[in-house]
C-alpha cells in the first residue's frame, strides 16, 4: 500500500471533497483503458485520470454488452426465458439457470426431485472450476505470465469436455431448467470426472509452485488494491474479495441452498485482502469445489427422477408475488429478483450480479492512486465480468 | 421476522406484509417513511447490505415500485422495502449516502425507467445507453419489437412462430378444441 | 449470400424505413470548438472534430500488376491472420481455447494482436450493442489493407437470440463489409479453426474483397452506420 501513496501533492482537493482537476493545467492526461485493450475483463472501458504514471482518478464505463435482457424476458414466457437467461453470463452460466429456475419454482410452487437438487450443485461446482481456472490464468496474465493461462485454460477444457458429456454444450449448457434438470448423470461419468479432478489438482500445484510462489507476481500483487473489511457491507462487497478481507461471507454456509447443507465445508478466508490474498482465496476455494464435487458424487442418490412434473408451459400462468433468490457464485452472490402478476410472462426480472458492486463503486475507489500498469491486476483481482452489470 | 414487522409496523406505518421465506419478507412503506425505516434497519437491525435497488413499472395502476432489498448477515435475513411512486414525473430522494453502492443502481433507474434522484452523484450521466433519445426502455410502455423493426435493418427470412399455436398445429393438424 | 448483398447495396439508403421524432442529441462538450491555452501562455483554437482525425476516406486498393505476384501476395496473406484481440460479444471466450495448446491457432499462422494497427483480421465475436458498433467501426477503420472481417454467431448474422432486443444491430453486413460468417450460438473452437480455413480459401482466390466493398460503397456503409450511431461524434472516417 506504502508504495503507492506517496504521490505528489496533486490533484488537490475542493472544500466539497470533490477533486480539482484542471486538464488544461498540463499535469495530468485522460487515458482510456478499454474496450479494445488486452488489461481489460471482457468488454467495458475505464476512463483514468492520470498524473504522471499513477492514477488519480477512474471512471468505469459500462454497457458495451447490452442487450436488455431484462427487458427481453418480460415478453417471453416463462419457460421460453429459460434458454437466453444463461447468456448474461458467459465463464459461468449456470448461476443464471439456477437462480432464475430457483424463483420460478418457488413463486409457482412446484417441488423439485431430490436428485435434480443434487445434480445442480454438481453443475454448479463444475461452473465455478471453470470460473475460477480462467479467472488465475487473467490473474496471472495480467502480471506478464502468460504462460499460467495457457496450463489453466487447457484444464478448463478438460472440465468443459465434462459439461458437453453431460450437457451437450461447451458454454451455454441450459441444463438447469424449472422443475429439474433435463438429464442424468452418464454411464461411467464418476470415472471420468475423478480423472478430471485429478488433473486439475495437478494442475493446480503447478500454476502454485510458478505463480504464487513467483517473486515478480509476489511483489506487485502484495499490496495491491486493498480492501477494508469495514468496507464490506458499506460496497456491497460479497464473495471471495470480501473473504480475502477475512469476512467469512459465503452464501452456501450462511443460506445453504440445494444440498449445500448436506456437505461438509468451510468458507476459506484470508486477512491481507490485497489482489495476492484474493488469487489465494480463490485458488483455495478451486481446491474445495474439487473436493465438492467429489462429496456430492459420492453421496447423491443414484435413484429416481430429475424432473418434476410441469403443467403445460405453453399455458403456464404463475400467480402474483415477488421473491429473491441468491447463490453464490465464484465472483460472490448472485441473485434474481422475479415480480410475476398472475399472466404468463414475467412482470419484472432484475439480475443482481456481483460485479455490479464491484466493478463500479468499489473499483472506483480502489483505482486511485495506483500505477497505470497496475489497472490491469487490480480489475482483475475483482473478478468482474461486464455483462452482469449491463445485462 | 413477525417480532420484527410487529415492532416496525406502528413506528413507520408499514403495511402489505408478506412472508415470501422463512428468511425472506417484504413490506410496503409510505415515502416519507422510507429514509427513517432504512437508517433504523441498517444501524439498529443489523440490516448492513444493500443487496439491490429496483423498480417495477405497474403500469395499470399508474405507478412504479422501487424495491429495496436489505440484508442481516449475522442472523441470515432479507426485508425487501416496497415503495410505491406516482408514474409521472417520478422522482425520489437518494440514498447514496447511507450506502455508496446505490449511486450505481440510482443512475441505472433514471437511466432505465426514467425515475430521477436529485443529488445522486453522476446520475445525469449515461450509465449503459449511448446517445438514447427514445422512453426509458425499461417502462412498460415501451416496445422493444417495435423499435427493433424501426431502427435495425433486417435480413430477410426469419420467421417468428407463437409457440403455443404451432405446436397446436404440429399436434392437432385438424383444428381441435380451442383453449 | 453475394446475391442478397448486392441487391442490397443497390438499394438506396432512403429506401429504409427510419425512426422519426427522435430529440437531437447534443455534441459532447469537449467535442465542441474551443479556444485553449498553452502551457506557455499562447491561445490556439481548435476544433476536436476536424483536427484531431484525418478525414480523407478509404481508398480501393488495385491488385498487383500480374497475375503471379498478385496470387503471391494472396498467399502471404492467407497465411498470417492476426487477429485483433477486441472481444465484442460472448463468442470471446471460445478464442481463448483457441490460444492455448488443445486447438492452437498459432500453427496455422493465426495469431492475437492487442492493437488494431498490428491485426488484420477483426472478429466480431457476437451481437453488437450499438455503443459497442460505434468502437468495433473505429477499431476497423485503424487497420492498415489489407483487412478482413468475420462475423462470428447467430446473432451477427440475423440478430439470433436478441432479435427483439432494443440494443442490438440485426445484421452486420449493413454496417461493415463482412467477409465471412461463422454460425452457431455460440461457435465451437473447431468451428473457428474451420471459418478461418475458409477464410484463408477465400484470400487465395483473391475473393475477400470486404475492404475494397467498404472503400466503394463508403458512402452507404456511413449512412447505414449513422443511422443507428445516434450521436456520431467522431469524424467520418477516423484513422
Amino acid at each position: 500500500m506504502t508504495e503507492y501513496s506517496n504521490r505528489s501533492q496533486y490533484p488537490q482537493a475542493r472544500a466539497d471533497g470533490s477533486l480539482d482537476i484542471d486538464l488544461t493545467s498540463g499535469k495530468y492526461l485522460k487515458l482510456w483503458q478499454g474496450p479494445n485493450h488486452p488489461g481489460i475483463t471482457g468488454n467495458m472501458s475505464v476512463e483514468l485520470t492520470v498524473c504522471g504514471d499513477e492514477v488519480v482518478e477512474g471512471k468505469t464505463h459500462v454497457g458495451y454488452l447490452h442487450r436488455g435482457f431484462e427487458k427481453l424476458m418480460e415478453r417471453r414466457t416463462f419457460i421460453q426465458c429459460f434458454p437466453i437467461v444463461c447468456r448474461i453470463c458467459v465463464p459461468e452460466p449456470d448461476f443464471n439457470e439456477y437462480c432464475y429456475a430457483a424463483a420460478v419454482e418457488e413463486l409457482a410452487g412446484i417441488e423439485v426431485p431430490e436428485k435434480a437438487d443434487w445434480i445442480r450443485t454438481l453443475i454448479l461446482e463444475m461452473g465455478r472450476i471453470n470460473s475460477y481456472l480462467m479467472y488465475l490464468g487473467g490473474q496471472a496474465g495480467a502480471f506478464g505470465l502468460g504462460v499460467i493461462g495457457q496450463w489453466t485454460t487447457y484444464a478448463r477444457d478438460l472440465m468443459l469436455d465434462r459439461f458437453e458429456e453431460l450437457t451437450g454444450a461447451r458454454i451455454y449448457h441450459m441444463f438447469i431448467m424449472p422443475g429439474g434438470v433435463r438429464d442424468d448423470l452418464p454411464e461411467g461419468f464418476d470415472q471420468r470426472m475423478e480423472e478430471t479432478l485429478q488433473e486439475i489438482e495437478s494442475t493446480l500445484q503447478d500454476v502454485y509452485d510458478t505463480m504464487f510462489r513467483n517473486a515478480v507476481f509476489k511483489k506487485r500483487a502484495v499490496g495491491l488494491g486493498y480492501v477494508d473489511p469495514a468496507w464490506v457491507d458499506e460496497y456491497g462487497i460479497t464473495g471471495p474479495v470480501a473473504r480475502g478481507a477475512g469476512v467469512a461471507k459465503d452464501v452456501r454456509r450462511d443460506q445453504p441452498y440445494l444440498v449445500y447443507d448436506r456437505l461438509d465445508f468451510e468458507p476459506v478466508i484470508a486477512t491481507e485482502s490485497d489482489t495476492y490474498a484474493r488469487a489465494d482465496v480463490r485458488r483455495r476455494d478451486l481446491l474445495m469445489s474439487v473436493d465438492l464435487i467429489r462429496q456430492i458424487l459420492a453421496r447423491m442418490p443414484r435413484q429416481g427422477e430429475v424432473m418434476a412434473t410441469l403443467p403445460n408451459v405453453l399455458h403456464w400462468k404463475i400467480p402474483r408475488g415477488e421473491t429473491y433468490v441468491r447463490g453464490e457464485c465464484s465472483r460472490g452472490e448472485y441473485g434474481y429478483y422475479l415480480v410475476t402478476d398472475g399472466s404468463g410472462y414475467p412482470r419484472r426480472v432484475n439480475v443482481r450480479g456481483p460485479s455490479y458492486t464491484h466493478a463500479m463503486t468499489l473499483l472506483e475507489k480502489l483505482i486511485v492512486n495506483v500505477n497505470i500498469s497496475n489497472v490491469a491486476g487490480l480489475m482483475v483481482s475483482l473478478h468482474t465480468y461486464p455483462p452482469e452489470i449491463e445485462r | 421476522m413477525e417480532t420484527l414487522y410487529a415492532r416496525l409496523k406502528e413506528p413507520f406505518g408499514l403495511t402489505d406484509w408478506v412472508l415470501q421465506k422463512p428468511d425472506l419478507c417484504f413490506v410496503t412503506v409510505a415515502r416519507e417513511q422510507l429514509r427513517p425505516l432504512l437508517l433504523h434497519l441498517r444501524d439498529l437491525e443489523g440490516f448492513t447490505h444493500l443487496v439491490l435497488l429496483t423498480a417495477v413499472d405497474w403500469i395499470e395502476e399508474d405507478r412504479f415500485q422501487l424495491t429495496y432489498l436489505l440484508h442481516d448477515r449475522a442472523k441470515a435475513r432479507d426485508i425487501g422495502v416496497r415503495l410505491m411512486l406516482p408514474r409521472e414525473d417520478a422522482s425520489m430522494d437518494s440514498i447514496h449516502e447511507l450506502w455508496p453502492t446505490a449511486a450505481t443502481y440510482q443512475r441505472e433507474l433514471r437511466e432505465m425507467f426514467g425515475i430521477d434522484f436529485p443529488g445522486s452523484p453522476r446520475v445525469n450521466e449515461d450509465f449503459i445507453l449511448e446517445g438514447w433519445a427514445d422512453l426509458p426502455p425499461y417502462r412498460r410502455d415501451f416496445d422493444t419489437l417495435q423499435y427493433a423493426h424501426e431502427a435495425y435493418a433486417e435480413r430477410a427470412g426469419r420467421e417468428t412462430r407463437d409457440p403455443a399455436r404451432h405446436m397446436k398445429e404440429q399436434l392437432y393438424p385438424d383444428g381441435g378444441q380451442d383453449d | 449470400m453475394k446475391d442478397e448483398l448486392e441487391k442490397r447495396l443497390d438499394r438506396r439508403p432512403n429506401d429504409h424505413p427510419q425512426r422519426t421524432a427522435l430529440k437531437d442529441i447534443p455534441v459532447r462538450e469537449e467535442l465542441l470548438p474551443r479556444t485553449v491555452k498553452t502551457p506557455d501562455g499562447q491561445e490556439i483554437r481548435i476544433d476536436p472534430l476536424q483536427d484531431y482525425y484525418c478525414q480523407a476516406g478509404p481508398t480501393v486498393q488495385t491488385p498487383a500488376y500480374t497475375r503471379i505476384i498478385e496470387d503471391l501476395f494472396n498467399w502471404a496473406r492467407a497465411e498470417s491472420l492476426w487477429i485483433l484481440g477486441f472481444g465484442t460479444g460472448c463468442g470471446a471466450i471460445e478464442m481463448r481455447p483457441l490460444m492455448t495448446p488443445r486447438f492452437d491457432a498459432y500453427r496455422y499462422g493465426i495469431q492475437w494482436r492487442p492493437t488494431p494497427r498490428q491485426a488484420n483480421l477483426l472478429v466480431i465475436s457476437g451481437y453488437l450493442s450499438v455503443k459497442t458498433l460505434k468502437r468495433a467501426i473505429r477499431a476497423y477503420e485503424q487497420m492498415q489493407n489489407p483487412k478482413y472481417v468475420v462475423g462470428l454467431g447467430s446473432c451477427t448474422i440475423n440478430g439470433g437470440m436478441y432479435w427483439d432486443s432494443y440494443n442490438t444491430i440485426k445484421c452486420l453486413d449493413e454496417y461493415m463489409p463482412v467477409d465471412l460468417y461463422i454460425t452457431g450460438c455460440m461457435p465451437r473452437p473447431e468451428a473457428l479453426l474451420q471459418g478461418f480455413d475458409d477464410l484463408k480459401k477465400l484470400i487465395r482466390a483473391g475473393k475477400a474483397e470486404g475492404a475494397n466493398r467498404y472503400a466503394e460503397n463508403f458512402d452507404w456503409y456511413k449512412t447505414n452506420q449513422k443511422r443507428v450511431i445516434r450521436d456520431w461524434d467522431m469524424p467520418d472516417y477516423s484513422w
